[in-house]
């Protein structure tokens, strides 16, 4: 080949990555079609992202930067630590969906006498955790592939307590109807101690959003909202037992300023967030084991 | 059963069921076909808050389906030998309604219990479909045998007629699952929909058993 033909060829190449940035910094690094999805692990710029791919597009369920491992890349993961706003020092955690397992690794580190459960329901999730996401389980970590409703109830039949209870099982594009009713929240809220705190990442658009909020709100009562800009999810904060003063929510922010500063979450931001109004239909039915389309009121514009 | 057209000579075969029995039976066949996958479909939701919504759940509802149906052709054909008549094909519908309802009251204590002595999720979706749906889906899967026997006049016509009495059946399936899981769902509660579908069992049953009474009674 002649040094003009490089050239020549080099500009083309150039062109195309130029034209296409985002899809010559992605590189896949793993495929996978497990028993209830398709997973791919992806670098993209500098971050390692898990992905589940979906009907309408491929979103990143999980990233992480190898050069600042600790620090949460996604704005839901970090608002999911506001549940230590609620209780600052959780001793027993369940965590249902693992997805890169992030926030279980975080809390393990932030909390050292803390166990935590972790329950996700697809293998493939663990293992690629593991090999791509420096997940660990350990003595005080552990993982158990199952479905979140079938280890609650065996975790009442056992009479186990947890302080904080985390739900990250609804995907982008498939919501698990069965853990997202007024029996399940009910079972949730019994593994509860007087105190104990839920905090699930869940959905701030679509109809679901008024049937949601009138389930959550069926079972604990009032309960915090948590939007931000940054992000399209919503994090539901509830409590068994009243919600504390914005007093209190200050304190247990000032307390976790430091820790939480390799991990890039701005605690100090949430308390005044924290949102504790009606502002969603309140006719909306809550959705029960008996009615739980909630995959067809997602689909449902707002 | 004897067709108002046996004793015409021009009739180019004595056997051939009226055209009031073939559409009453074909309306039943799809009736039992449409009922059978609408509960099936609602066979996940209803196992889903004790098992969950795992793969083998699935798994246990798609098997104990297809067994209970297998066993009920065995045992329409056997019936189809006795007399059979559009009385007594109606009388399965009824009786399959029948066994639907206790879906309703029983399902709940039956999932606890199984729940409770059951630990691995696999057998334990197994055992409660099982205990569920059994019953009734062996009752259902009786339908389609006993229509041939209805609707069959000669050998010569015998595939014919099984082919059309599957195309409808099966036509029927397919519109219970779509309207199940595309609309039932959002406007209903599960339970409604199975005493629904029980409904429509019973009155299609019904229809068929009051049917071949009427039509004699008009009769001069």
């Amino acid at each position: 080949m002649t040094s003009a033909r490089w050239t020549q060829t080099l500009a083309a190449a150039a062109l195309v990555l130029a034209a296409l940035p985002a899809v010559a910094a992605t590189t896949v690094l793993h495929r996978e079609q497990s028993l209830y999805q398709n997973i791919l692990v992806v670098r993209e710029q500098d971050r390692l992202c898990l992905r589940f791919s979906l009907r309408r597009q491929e979103r990143n369920q999980s990233c992480m930067d190898p050069e600042a491992p600790q620090r949460m890349v996604f704005a839901y993961t970090r608002m999911m630590v506001a549940v230590l706003l609620l209780d600052p020092a959780p001793q027993r955690i369940l965590m249902a969906g693992l997805g890169g397992g992030t926030l279980p690794t975080a809390l393990a580190a932030l909390l050292p006498t803390a166990t935590i459960d972790a329950v996700e329901i697809d293998p493939a999730v663990v293992a690629l955790a593991e090999r791509y996401f420096d997940f660990a389980a350990s003595e005080r970590l552990k993982v158990t592939v199952a479905d979140a409703r079938v280890f609650v109830k065996r975790a009442l039949v056992r009479e186990e307590r947890y302080d904080a209870v985390l739900l990250d099982a609804y995907g982008g594009d498939y919501i698990p109807e069965h853990l997202l009713t007024r029996e399940f929240l009910a079972e949730v809220r019994e593994l509860l101690p007087e105190g104990g705190v839920l905090a699930a990442n869940t959905f701030s658009a679509s109809r679901l959003y008024h049937h949601e909020s009138a389930t959550y709100q069926a079972v604990f009562g009032p309960f915090f909202n948590f939007k931000t800009r940054q992000s399209g999810n919503r994090i539901v904060l509830a409590r068994k037992g009243p919600l504390p003063p914005t007093a209190v929510l200050a304190a247990n922010a000032a307390l976790w300023r430091e820790p939480l500063e390799p991990y890039g979450v701005p605690i100090d931001d949430y308390p005044e967030l924290l949102d504790a109004n009606v502002d969603w239909d309140a006719d909306a039915r809550p959705l029960t084991d008996q009615y739980a389309p909630a995959n067809l009121l997602q689909e449902a514009g707002r | 059963m004897r067709s108002p057209a046996a004793g015409v000579a021009t009739a180019p075969d004595p056997e051939a069921p009226s055209t009031a029995t073939f559409l009453v039976v074909n309306g039943l066949a799809f009736g039992g076909g449409f009922a059978i996958m609408a509960l099936e479909l609602l066979g996940g939701r209803i196992l889903a808050p004790w098992f969950g919504s795992s793969i083998h759940v699935w798994g246990s509802i798609i098997a104990v389906f297809m067994l209970s149906l297998a066993l009920g052709y065995l045992i329409g054909g056997a019936l189809s030998l006795r007399s059979p008549s559009l009385r007594r094909f109606g009388t399965i519908f009824v009786v399959g309604a029948a066994l639907l309802y206790p879906l309703l009251a029983l399902a709940e204590p039956i999932m606890a219990w199984t729940f409770a002595h059951i630990e691995d999720p696999r057998y334990g979706s197994l055992v409660a479909s099982v205990l569920l749906f059994v019953a009734p889906t062996v009752v259902l899967g009786a339908i389609s045998p006993y229509a041939v026997r209805l609707l069959v006049p000669s050998r010569e016509q015998s595939g014919r007629v099984a082919g059309g009495l599957y195309f409808v059946s099966t036509l029927g399936s397919a519109a219970g699952t779509l309207a199940t899981s595309f609309y039932f769902v959002l406007w209903f509660e599960i339970g409604t929909v199975v005493a629904g579908l029980a409904s429509l069992l019973a009155l299609l049953g019904l229809g068929a058993i009051v049917a071949p009474r009427r039509a004699a009674a008009a009769q001069p």
